[in-house]
């Protein structure tokens, strides 16, 4: 591993690195919103009311990344009704197209993760929460979804750590994150070794900083506590 | 939309099957090191305890897209000398070993988490009583503590397959010839992008289907008498 | 059970692995099986196209059996020196930067470089003019290629540059409007010319890259390159590189 090889090429990873973290943070923020109310929609006793979700979460979960992403960024491209629509401007940009498809794939993971947790919590909590003269709403914001995230928590942020490394797909469609980046760069130089080693080690590195962050959020939550009896 | 496959479908199916050897493989692999990594952070040895550590941050932490390209590309030279030792020339890894072994080693360190989380919250009083009674560690395990841990790590384990069944369609990055390479050489044969990754995604499905089947067959075979909630 | 039934899948992959990972005897001949028509895969998963049948040709010059072994682009180079085949065949372009990692035969063809854009653009003229009416706008072409070299030294910071993994989504992406212009080998282009997605496109600007030679990789050192140069020239003298060269081009490509 030689040390010019790394000065030259680290600026440009460290490039992709940010074009990484804004996917990311964009899959996880708008997929956290949009998988409550899917989560609590999953979670009910009203065969109707878990179908749509159901059959949503289905498709999301059961077709890889790499396909989502090919069917919405080429796919879509192929009709004519598409490339003329007023939705161009935005889908014919493959950051936009890659959020899109990564927000809707994390947005299942978490709605599932929300309805076990939901599942999860001990039903003596909510008999007590109801007992205690609380509505389903007040229940809801109160307890059991308070309770059911620090169950979700470490699927929650296994989740963030997942989307962390699916935003390396986002290189098979033009988007010059750390994966493309080293992959552009590997085409230049032939060294694959070198080049995914420092690309692995800045990931790493990333997911690194978000496990102690999550740990700590662990830890003032008192998740640890909540498990077992 | 058009749904000719222009005589891809055979093409296709051979793609699935190879995908489903690649996540069998790999899921063997996979079991094992998990096993293998909760048990190691679960110990009372500071050692162990750093090393299941060490695997299972290191390899949740790079992408499996990246350590496919490591495994395939990076193992080369030591490969060769691996073989030189004895004495297989040209020894090298395929795309399939590659595919296997890097899907493998990453499934691993996330179901490390999932045992480990698993083996946590079965009550401590349950392995104290085992001790009472004079069971030895080994007999602990395998008779207490798995069973139980098995229907909590379930769902876990189960969207991690599912999760490692997808993750297959990156190993037609190296060329191996699963559903999604197929795919995309369909594509440049007919330049019908949508029909045939739709086909693609559908074959996905059915597969997902499937498995989601068994394991819910699994998970209510293990839930017996356990009680869930429901809002 | 469980255990049991993990013992036996575990052996059984192993067995795959161990058994996949020997090496063969006769001749592997490389090619990455997705640029039409000089290498493409048919709905049968055969590999076809200009480039298989030379390789084919050259084979039966040299008297051994070939076997066609694909390859992604990215890392069909590194796949070579890590001997998945013994040489490839590829429409790779003998460039400075590549005989540095391998060696190459005579040139079996040569290419040059040529933009492509709808009918409607106005672009004419050399590099540097095309250049000037582009700037700020879109490019395309396949990463690891002349075409995405050239493009990332010359241009790098005038246009938006998108580098793509294979031919085809380069294509398609200049069909659906993403890319305002593509830069590709002129031969490739021609093909897709042809095509319906094609219609509406057409080459735009003087070609680049005029001594462009495409040429066979082998390994450092490798002495198949004397063999294949031999065979190279006993097919062109014999008249059946023009053959299959008529086969695919109305015009020589040598």
């Amino acid at each position: 591993m030689s040390w010019e090889f790394v000065l030259k090429w680290l600026p440009k990873l460290l490039h992709g690195a940010t074009v990484t973290l804004e996917l990311v943070a964009v899959a996880v923020i708008a997929g956290l919103i949009l998988a409550i109310p899917l989560g609590i929609a999953r979670a009910s006793r009203n065969a109707y009311v878990r179908a749509l979700p159901y059959a949503y979460i289905f498709f999301f979960r059961g077709t890889p990344l790499l396909v989502q992403l090919f069917l919405v960024y080429y796919g879509l491209a192929q009709f004519e009704v598409i490339t003329k629509g007023p939705m161009w401007p935005y889908l014919r940009d493959p950051f936009f197209c890659a959020a899109l498809t990564m927000t809707l794939h994390t947005t299942a993971y978490i709605a599932e993760i929300l309805r076990g947790a939901i599942q999860a919590v001990p039903p003596g909590e909510i008999e007590a929460a109801r007992a205690l003269g609380m509505s389903k709403g007040k229940a809801l914001l109160y307890i059991i979804l308070p309770r059911a995230a620090r169950i979700g928590l470490p699927a929650y942020s296994n989740e963030v750590i997942l989307m962390l490394k699916a935003s390396a797909l986002a290189s098979t469609v033009t988007l010059l994150d750390i994966t493309g980046m080293a992959r552009t760069i590997n085409a230049r130089t032939y060294m694959p070794e070198q080049t995914f080693l420092i690309a692995g080690l800045i990931y790493l590195v990333m997911s690194f900083v978000l496990v102690q962050g999550f740990k700590l959020l662990e830890r003032y939550l008192r998740v640890d506590a909540s498990q077992g009896r | 939309m058009n749904f000719d496959l222009y005589g891809f479908g055979p093409a296709l199916a051979a793609g699935m099957l190879m995908t489903l050897q690649l996540a069998l493989s790999a899921l063997c692999l996979g079991l094992i090191l998990g096993l293998l990594g909760a048990l190691a952070k679960t110990s009372p040895n500071r050692a162990l305890q750093c090393l299941g550590g060490t695997y299972s941050t290191l390899v949740r932490g790079i992408p499996e897209l990246l350590w496919v390209l490591l495994i395939y590309f990076g193992t080369v030279s030591s490969m060769r000398a691996l073989g030189q030792l004895f004495d297989i020339p040209n020894l090298s890894l395929s795309a399939f070993a590659a595919g296997v072994s890097a899907l493998g080693l990453c499934f691993g360190a996330y179901a490390t988490e999932v045992f480990r989380g698993a083996m946590l919250s079965i009550p401590k009083g349950h392995r104290e009583a085992g001790l009472a009674l004079g069971m030895s560690r080994s007999r602990i395990f395998f008779k207490l503590v798995m069973p139980q841990m098995w229907r909590i790590a379930l769902p876990g384990l189960g969207n991690l397959f599912m999760i490692l069944m997808k993750d297959t369609a990156l190993v037609s990055v190296i060329g191996l010839e699963e559903v999604m390479r197929h795919a995309q050489i369909a594509v440049t044969s007919t330049k019908q992008p949508f029909t045939f990754y739709m086909v693609a995604a559908l074959m996905y499905l059915c597969m997902t289907a499937l498995s989601m089947v068994g394991l819910a067959w699994l998970e209510k075979r293990a839930s017996v008498g356990f009680v869930r909630s429901a809002s | 059970m469980q255990t049991l039934r993990n013992i036996l899948l575990a052996a059984a992959a192993t067995l795959a692995m161990v058994s996949s990972a020997f090496a063969d005897e006769t001749l592997k001949m490389g090619i990455e099986g997705a640029y039409p028509p000089f290498n493409n895969k048919d709905a049968s998963g055969q590999v076809v196209g200009f480039d298989v049948e030379i390789g084919n040709a050259l084979c039966a010059k040299m008297k051994v059996t070939c076997e066609v072994v694909t390859s992604d682009w990215d890392g069909i180079i590194p796949a070579l020196n890590a001997q998945k085949f013994d040489f490839l065949i590829s429409s790779l372009s003998i460039t400075e930067e590549r005989k540095q990692a391998v060696d190459f035969t005579n040139p079996y063809y040569s290419n040059k470089l040529q933009f492509i854009a709808p009918k409607s653009t106005n672009l004419t003229g050399d590099a540097a003019a095309i250049k000037q009416a582009l700037n700020g706008k879109t490019i395309g072409a396949q990463r690891a290629t002349l075409s995405g070299t050239w493009l990332e030294d010359n241009w790098g910071d005038d246009v938006t540059l998108k580098l793509y993994d294979s031919q085809e989504n380069a294509f398609l992406d200049l069909a659906s409007g993403r890319l305002d212009a593509l830069l590709g080998d002129k031969y490739a282009s021609y093909e897709w010319l042809k095509s319906k997605e094609g219609q509406n496109y057409e080459f735009k600007g003087e070609p680049l890259q005029g001594d462009d030679k495409i040429g066979i990789a082998v390994r450092k050192g490798d002495p198949l390159r004397d063999k294949l140069n031999e065979a190279l020239k006993e097919i062109i003298a014999d008249g059946t590189y023009k053959k299959i060269n008529d086969k695919y081009f109305p015009f020589s490509i040598l």
